[in-house]
């Protein structure tokens, strides 16, 4: 283990630990004011739009809206199993077929 | 609510933790091509098994892990630049754990730094899909982050085990389990006009930020407009009503 690694390590793990722990100690002493709360509450949508979107529409860093990407392809018929079965054991289980089958028929 | 993890008998306490456990084996199944990459990754760019070890055990951050590996391999190893991207590229869990904060708060500091060190994506994602169908649960978000932690850890591991033998785990699909599974958190969410105006400005906001934002600041950018537009959208309704 060399000094200089382990001090970077050691850095990226305090700043990383802040950032997941600084806003429950921020609110600790306060609670969570209401108006904040409010706002607060679409973070979930707005996270997961933001983890799913790119990875559908840009899986290699560039826009990519065309049949060769399979992303795009396994997240609409995962999108379309979802509204239809409701169930998410069956969405993904028919998102993951439709992405392992698109990537070994190599279409 | 606020009695979780103290007055509930501990039966119930370990049944919602291995409860957490098993709602996430789905997600963490897209994680371990990830962790297995970070391993192999580390040891192409001239790191040790212990050095990609502890990074994995201590950081906890696939993103800023891959990041901080690739710049090790390109020699860049200032320790300000290294630990300043790793805080930018993780500014969006202040986000995340803004969100939650009024769930953790209440809970004893110790299990609320536990708990924190915890929160990834997907472990975030699964903690608020459980609040948004039945409530929180501190034991569940710990046995969803205890999944999680072990196999970023054990998959890290295995890529150094396996470096030489196999390449670019990544191509082998197992990645989109990840954008499938928050598709199916993020469907039942869109029940009302704010949502689904919430999860198109985001969506917007993410591409064109993906586009021409550095590094991870899309999310951010995303999320932040989310909640305004969400927050100003909430208070017109209420206006009207």
């Amino acid at each position: 283990m060399r000094t200089e690694i382990f001090f970077i390590i050691m850095g990226m793990a305090a700043v990383t630990f802040f950032t997941r722990f600084a806003s429950a100690v921020l609110f600790r002493q306060t609670g969570v004011p209401t108006w904040f709360e409010r706002w607060m509450k679409h973070v979930p949508t707005g996270i997961l739009t933001a983890l799913i979107m790119p990875a559908l529409l840009l899986p290699k860093g560039y826009l990519d809206i065309s049949i060769h990407n399979h992303y795009l392809l396994a997240g609409i018929v995962a999108t379309v199993a979802m509204y239809r079965f409701r169930n998410a054991i069956v969405t993904m289980s028919l998102g993951l077929v439709a992405m392992l089958s698109l990537r070994w028929l190599g279409v | 609510m606020e009695n979780i993890g103290k007055e509930f008998p501990c039966a119930q306490v370990s049944s919602e933790f291995w409860i957490g456990v098993r709602d996430s084996i789905p997600l963490v199944v897209g994680v371990i091509p990830f962790g297995i990459t970070c391993g192999i990754m580390a040891l192409a760019a001239g790191l040790t098994s212990g050095e990609v070890l502890l990074m994995s055990i201590c950081v906890f951050a696939g993103a800023s892990q891959f990041i901080a590996i690739t710049m090790l391999g390109a020699g860049i190893n200032g320790w300000g630049l290294i630990v300043v991207t790793t805080l930018l590229v993780n500014l969006r869990h202040l986000l995340m754990g803004a969100s939650l904060a009024p769930y953790i708060i209440r809970l004893p500091v110790a299990l609320q730094a536990l708990l924190s060190f915890g929160m990834v994506d997907e472990t975030y994602a699964i903690t608020i899909d459980r609040i948004y169908k039945k409530g929180y649960s501190a034991s569940y978000q710990l046995g969803a982050n205890a999944l999680f932690y072990s196999a970023w850890v054990l998959s890290t591991a295995v890529g150094v085990l396996l470096s030489g033998y196999i390449s670019d785990p990544l191509a082998w699909g197992l990645d989109f389990a990840m954008p499938a599974i928050f598709l199916t958190m993020l469907i039942p969410r869109l029940v009302s006009p704010t949502a689904v105006v919430v999860c198109g400005v985001a969506a917007m906001v993410a591409i064109v930020g993906m586009l021409y934002l550095p590094g991870q600041w899309y999310i951010i950018a995303a999320c932040v407009s989310a909640a305004a537009v969400g927050g100003l959208m909430e208070k017109e309704v209420k206006h009207a009503n």
